[in-house]
C-alpha cells in the first residue's frame, strides 16, 4: 500500500486537514525507530488504497525539537511516496522555506495551501497554476474547515501517486521569484475584527479579569447543563438494572451475581453516568483552544509564569491537562530546554483532569447545598493552580528553562460544529477506552477486596480492604479520612475514574442511596478534606507512565511521585485541623 | 536626513513600524524566529506588551506573535 504523510507547521490546520480527509477514522500507532505514536488512516483514492500518516507540526528541518527529528526519521526511514506540505496560505510567504527543506528529500511533494478563504478575506490572491510552473509542483488552495477544494487535492494526490513527478529542489531565488510573481499581498493585510476583540480582551487592565471571568463562566456553564442529564443518565442505569439485569441473574449464584451486579455494572454506571459532564467540559475547551483564546491566555499570564521558571507555553499545557495530564505532559515535547519541560511535567499533573473532575462532582453534589457546589468546585481549581504553582517556585532553581519564548497569535476563528463535536467525541473516546478498561479491572478488584474472605459481611471491616483501611488509620485519620475513604484513596492510584465506582462497591449501595450513605457517614469538612487529597497525591498510573517514558529519568520519575504526596498530605492535615478547630 | 540610528525591537512603543537589521541571536532561536518570518529586512509592527513586564504582541507580514523582551532585545531594528 502506497504511503502519504502529511507535513505541515503548528497552525495550519494540519489535523483538521487530516480529519476532513480520512473522515475521523484515525488509529495511533507505533513506528520502528520513531519515539511517538501517529495517527493514520486508510484512505480510498480513486480505485487505490493509500495510507495517510499525520507527522508532528513543526517550523524547521534544522532544529533539534524532538519532533523535528520524529519528521526527519521518518521522511528518510520509512517509504513514503507523497509528502503533502500544508501551510497556511496567508503567510506562504515565511512558511515557503519548509518546502524548501522538504523538497531536500527528493520525494515528490504536494503543496497544499490551507486557510484559503482566510487568505481571500484578507485580500490576498494566489495564482495557483503560476506558482505550480514557478515550483515544479502540483498545488492546490483548500479550506480544510469548510471542506472547500478537497476534491482538487484527492485529484492531485492520487495522480501524484500514479506518475511521481520528481522535481529538482527549488532554490531559495526561485522560490523568492515565484512568490514575487505569483502572490500578491496588499499593504495593510491585517484581520479586522481580530484587532477590535483583541483591543478588549488583551486590554492592559481587562484582559486578566476577563480571562479568570471566562473560565469561571464556563465551569459554571457546565456544571449547571450537566447535572441533568447526568441525573437522568443515571436513572436509565437503574432502570436496567431492576428491569432487565437482576430478573436475568436471579437464578446465577450470589457470589457471580454480586461480582456482575454490585461490581462491574455498579462501578460502571456510576461512572458513565458522568460522561455527560465530561463531553461538556471538553466540548467547552475545544471552542476554548479553536477560537485562538487559549494563546490570548498565554500571552496574558506569560509575566507570572516567567516568575515561576515556566513560560506561556507550560500555562497552555497546564490548561489542557484540566482535560487529561497524559496528552498535556505528552505536549510538552515542543519545549526544547529540558530544564523547563522537566519542571512543566512535574506541575501538570496537578491540572484538576476529568477524572478527577467526576470525583468531586460527586462529593460536592452529595454533601454541599446546589448553590454552593460550583464555588466548591472552583475553590478546587484555584486549590490545583496553587499546588502547581508552589512546586515551580520550589523545584525552579533545579530546573532552569533556557529556551526562547516565540509563539504565534493565530487571528480568532469561529469553530465549526464539525470540529467542536470531532475534538469533543476524540476525547469521549479516549477517555472511556481509557476509562472502562481500568474501570472494570479496578471496580472487580474492588469487589473481591471488600467481599472477602467470604465470611465477611460485604464491605465491612472485617474483609481485606477493612483492614488494609484501618492499618492506615494513624496516617490518614489525623486528615479526617476515614477507612472506608483510604480504600477509595488506594485505588484511585491505579486511575480516579475507579474512586467512585468502588464507593459504590465500598459502600454497597448505588445512584442515590450510595449519595445519601455517603452524606451520612462524612461531613463536609471530612469531604473538602478527601477532595483536597485526591485533587494533590498522585497522578493515575496512566500520568506515572507517561512521566516515566517522557522523562527517561528513574530520579525524576520519583520525585514526581513522592513529591505530590507529601504536598497532598501536608494540605489536607492543614485544612482539616483548621477547619475543626476554629 | 541622517538616518535613524539602529535600536532593538524592545525599545519600539505600541504603533510603532520597524525594519529589521539583524538577529543576534544563538542557531535555536535563530531558525525559529526566521521560520515565523522575523528575518533581516522585514518589517515589524510593535502592537502591545502585556502588562507586568510579560510579552511583546508584534506583527511581521500577516503573522501575530508574542516573544519576551529578552528575545526582543537581540533584534536589532532601525525604526521605519
Amino acid at each position: 500500500m502506497k504511503r502519504v504523510a502529511l507535513v505541515g507547521m503548528p497552525n495550519t490546520g494540519k489535523s483538521t486537514l487530516f480529519n476532513r480527509l480520512t473522515g475521523a477514522q484515525a488509529k495511533v500507532g507505533n513506528w520502528p525507530g520513531i519515539t511517538v505514536d501517529l495517527l493514520s488512516a486508510k484512505l480510498l483514492l480513486g480505485d487505490q488504497m493509500v495510507q495517510l500518516v499525520d507527522l508532528p507540526g513543526i517550523y524547521d528541518l534544522r532544529g533539534f525539537s524532538e519532533d523535528e527529528h520524529v519528521v526527519t526519521t521518518f521522511l528518510s526511514e520509512q517509504s513514503v511516496d507523497v509528502v503533502l506540505v500544508v501551510l497556511n496560505a496567508s503567510q506562504i510567504e515565511r512558511q515557503m522555506q519548509l518546502f524548501a527543506q522538504l523538497a531536500q528529500f527528493g520525494i515528490p511533494l504536494v503543496l497544499v495551501l490551507n486557510m484559503a478563504d482566510e487568505a481571500a478575506a484578507l485580500g490576498i490572491t494566489i495564482e495557483r497554476e503560476a506558482l505550480a510552473g514557478w515550483l515544479g509542483v502540483p498545488i492546490c488552495l483548500v479550506s480544510a474547515k469548510h471542506g472547500q477544494g478537497m476534491e482538487q487535492l484527492r485529484n492531485l494526490m492520487a495522480r501524484a501517486l500514479r506518475a511521481p513527478a520528481q522535481a529538482s529542489p527549488p532554490d531559495d531565488s526561485v522560490i523568492e521569484a515565484a512568490i514575487k510573481s505569483a502572490v500578491h499581498v496588499p499593504a495593510q493585510a491585517s484581520h479586522r475584527l481580530t484587532e477590535k476583540i483583541d483591543r478588549v480582551l488583551l486590554d492592559p487592565w481587562l484582559g486578566l479579569p476577563l480571562f479568570f471571568g471566562v473560565m469561571f463562566l464556563l465551569f459554571e456553564a457546565v456544571f449547571w447543563l450537566g447535572t441533568p442529564l447526568q441525573n437522568a443518565l443515571a436513572a436509565l442505569f437503574s432502570v436496567v438494572r431492576s428491569a432487565a439485569l437482576e430478573p436475568a441473574l436471579a437464578a446465577a449464584p450470589p457470589l457471580l451475581s454480586g461480582l456482575l451486579l454490585d461490581g462491574v455494572y455498579n462501578g460502571l454506571s456510576t461512572v458513565a453516568s458522568f460522561v455527560p459532564l465530561i463531553i461538556l467540559f471538553f466540548l467547552a475547551m475545544a471552542i476554548v483552544e479553536d477560537t485562538g483564546y487559549l494563546s490570548r491566555a498565554a500571552f496574558l499570564i506569560d509575566a507570572l509564569m516567567a516568575r515561576f521558571g515556566l513560560d506561556g507555553r507550560s500555562f497552555v499545557m497546564i490548561l489542557m491537562g484540566f482535560g487529561c495530564n497524559v496528552p498535556a505532559l505528552m505536549g510538552t515535547r515542543v519545549m526544547r530546554s529540558r530544564g523547563l519541560r522537566l519542571l512543566t511535567m512535574l506541575v501538570i499533573p496537578f491540572s484538576l483532569c476529568s477524572a478527577r473532575l467526576q470525583v468531586f462532582l460527586f462529593f460536592i453534589a452529595a454533601l454541599f447545598p446546589p448553590r454552593a457546589a460550583p464555588l466548591v468546585l472552583f475553590s478546587l481549581y484555584v486549590m490545583s493552580i496553587a499546588a502547581a504553582m508552589f512546586t515551580s517556585l520550589v523545584f525552579k532553581r533545579r530546573l532552569i528553562n533556557s529556551d526562547p519564548f516565540v509563539l504565534e497569535i493565530p487571528p480568532y476563528r469561529f469553530p465549526t460544529v464539525r470540529q467542536i463535536v470531532l475534538r469533543g467525541w476524540h476525547e469521549v473516546r479516549h477517555f472511556l477506552r481509557r476509562a472502562s478498561r481500568f474501570i472494570v479491572a479496578g471496580v472487580v478488584l474492588v469487589w473481591l477486596l471488600t467481599n472477602f474472605p467470604a465470611a465477611a459481611a460485604p464491605g465491612s471491616s472485617e474483609t481485606w480492604a477493612g483492614h488494609l483501611g484501618v492499618w492506615l488509620n494513624p496516617v490518614l485519620g489525623p486528615l479526617g479520612i476515614d477507612p472506608k475513604l483510604t480504600i477509595a484513596l488506594i485505588f484511585g492510584f491505579v486511575a480516579k475514574e475507579i474512586v467512585i465506582g468502588s464507593l459504590a462497591v465500598i459502600y454497597a449501595r448505588e445512584g442515590g442511596a450510595l449519595v445519601s450513605a455517603i452524606a451520612q457517614q462524612v461531613d463536609w469538612v471530612q469531604a473538602y478534606s478527601f477532595m483536597l487529597f485526591t485533587l494533590i497525591y498522585t497522578p493515575c498510573l496512566s500520568t506515572i507512565a507517561t512521566i516515566r517514558s517522557e522523562a527517561r529519568s528513574p530520579a525524576f520519575s520519583v520525585v514526581a511521585v513522592a513529591w505530590p504526596l507529601a504536598l497532598a498530605w501536608l494540605a489536607s492535615f492543614a485544612f482539616y485541623q483548621a477547619a475543626r478547630h476554629f | 536626513m541622517s538616518p535613524t540610528p539602529a535600536q532593538t525591537l524592545a525599545a519600539l512603543r505600541p504603533g510603532d513600524c520597524a525594519t529589521i537589521l539583524a538577529l543576534d541571536a544563538g542557531q535555536a532561536l535563530y531558525h525559529r524566529l526566521a521560520a515565523l518570518g522575523l528575518r533581516a529586512g522585514k518589517t515589524v509592527r510593535m502592537i502591545r506588551r502585556a502588562r507586568f513586564g510579560g510579552p511583546f504582541h508584534i506583527r511581521v507580514g500577516t503573522t501575530d506573535l508574542m516573544l519576551r523582551i529578552p528575545d526582543a532585545r537581540r533584534i536589532q531594528v532601525t525604526k521605519a
